[in-house]
């Protein structure tokens, strides 16, 4: 289903939040998308209909349920390109890769102890390896952003070397919209023996991902970016690594057999799914990748780039504003800004006065803050029920709040 | 024009505040501080750092420099005023409420944490 402005004023209906806040202009895509009437259904009607625990029930409701969860898997799985087994749920992107840091060691040769970020990586993708640098007595490097707002690859290329243990890269930056090259980097790491992670968590709810194309070793993403509840996550794992993971929490439903002295873990995924797991959220999040497919993931791409060349043309126009995004062919709609002599968060404020949603402040990205030289911005992302009208009501409240502020 | 739902607050950007923001009182640093301290809204990244010059238990000068929103500058100006004067055991018991009248405005829940930095910050000081 090809997106423009009309299909996506009429896509804003699927919306029950639309319906219940007629004036909203909704333009924090980047920290959550709103939820299809169809996924809080199958949510529901989980809950009304079928719910019972998984797994181990001997009756129908549970192996309806088991169906159901284990079907959740290959819609995902599917979704991009992996097999049925190397997608395990967990909470959210966080706690992917917070799940990583903890049991990744035994993947890792003694001889390297180096970790490679960028400077443009959210806290979810720097802290835990951060930490694990602390733990282990290792050491991070960084990938410089260019002054356009993408990564310069030829830093990536001089501090990737043999002692790089993992690369570990986000696709698109929350902040700059930036989409980075990680097909590239993958085949750069893997060079140099490094194990590759990426945080697809800003990618997964518009740009076609097919895992066994990009070759990364671990990928991770939040349903709630992605037209899914919140509240679950998945970690996508190439099945001869996972299998070589230590569990990282520990308990029921993990394990093949258990004795007082010791344990035999169950297989992957289950191996990391511990305890009654978000069956519900699973349920929403296939229905929001058959939602996402309906369309097609090519025509909602395609339609964040109309929607991001509009926004640019126009807010560029605005008095005042500086704008932090690399353009319409090396970006998703995801747009950090600046209005001279305005704080971010008044600007928020204000919008807000009008009915308009964005986000102000550092983003969970303090270090990319600091090198941009600021302490925060104002964000707008635009998603698949964004219209060209909500960029004018955008562009116009702001001209007014630059006004107010001279 | 469209029709305010119920969920969009009043204008808290009045005449006074804005005037304020654009020239405020006490922003700067004192040649010889006697109390210093710097507090942060992770929030929406505000930086606001307090100096005082105690004397005989009296604060007898107060500047405040850093950045952030309107609320948080303004509420540093108007309290900096306020306790350029005070005795510092009086200063210690001012309470967040006293504060947030000085702005004499309806501040959204989201905003208190700014407009009561700048008291974090003085009570931190004078720890």
């Amino acid at each position: 289903m090809k997106l423009d402005n009309n299909a996506a004023k009429a896509l804003k209906k699927d919306f029950p939040i639309f319906k219940n806040n007629p004036s909203l202009i909704y333009l924090d895509n980047a920290a959550t998308s709103q939820r299809p009437e169809t996924v809080i259904k199958s949510i529901n009607d989980f809950y009304e209909k079928e719910n019972a625990n998984i797994s181990r029930g001997l009756y129908t409701l549970a192996e309806k349920a088991t169906k159901k969860y284990e079907d959740a898997r290959k819609t995902v799985a599917e979704f991009i390109n992996a097999e049925k087994n190397e997608v395990i749920f967990t909470k959210n992107t966080t706690e992917s890769i917070n799940l990583l840091s903890y049991t990744i060691n035994s993947l890792v040769p003694k001889e390297k102890n180096e970790i490679l970020l960028t400077e443009m990586e959210h806290h979810s993708n720097l802290v835990p390896w951060q930490q694990l640098a602390k733990r282990q007595g290792l050491q991070l490097k960084f990938v410089k952003i260019k002054p356009d707002f993408t990564l310069d690859m030829s830093d990536l290329k001089e501090k990737l070397s043999d002692k790089t243990a993992i690369v570990a890269v986000t696709y698109v930056s929350n902040v700059l919209g930036t989409i980075n090259p990680i097909k590239e980097i993958v085949k750069l790491a893997k060079q140099k023996g490094a194990i590759t992670i990426i945080d697809a968590s800003q990618a997964i709810q518009s740009l076609p991902i097919n895992v066994k194309e990009i070759e990364c070793d671990f990928l991770a993403f939040s349903s709630h970016k992605m037209l899914g509840p919140m509240g679950i996550g998945v970690l996508y794992g190439r099945k001869k690594l996972l299998e070589k993971l230590s569990p990282f929490n520990f308990g029921g439903g993990m394990i093949k057999k258990v004795t007082l002295d010791d344990t035999e873990w169950a297989d992957v995924p289950y191996r990391f799914e511990v305890g009654t797991q978000n069956i519900a959220g699973t349920i929403g999040l296939a229905e929001a990748v058959r939602y996402i497919q309906k369309i097609g993931i090519e025509n909602i791409h395609d339609w964040e780039k109309e929607l991001l060349k509009y926004a640019l043309n126009k807010l560029k126009k605005v008095e005042g504003i500086e704008i932090y995004n690399p353009g319409v062919n090396s970006g998703v709609s995801i747009i950090s800004f600046n209005i001279k002599n305005v704080h971010p968060h008044d600007v928020a404020e204000l919008l807000n006065n009008e009915g308009i949603a964005i986000r102000a402040g550092h983003h969970c990205a303090m270090p990319l803050m600091k090198k941009l030289g600021i302490s925060g911005t104002c964000r707008a992302s635009f998603y698949i029920y964004n219209t060209f009208e909500d960029v004018d009501a955008l562009v116009s409240a702001l001209k007014k709040i630059g006004e107010r502020f001279k | 024009m469209k029709e305010k739902h119920e969920s969009i607050p009043e204008d808290m950007y009045k005449e006074h505040i804005l005037e304020l923001y654009k020239n405020p009182s006490n922003y700067g640093i004192l040649k010889t501080p006697t109390h210093k301290k710097t507090e942060y809204n992770s929030i929406c990244g505000d930086e606001i750092t307090i100096q005082l010059f105690v004397k005989d238990g009296v604060v007898k000068d107060a500047k405040f420099n850093g950045s952030g929103c309107v609320i948080s500058m303004v509420s540093s100006s108007l309290l900096t005023d306020k306790i350029k004067g005070m005795k510092v055991k009086d200063i210690k018991i001012l309470k967040g409420e006293e504060v947030l009248d000085l702005l004499k405005i309806k501040l959204n829940p989201g905003r208190v944490k700014c407009a009561l930095l700048s008291l974090d910050a003085v009570k931190g000081a004078l720890k």
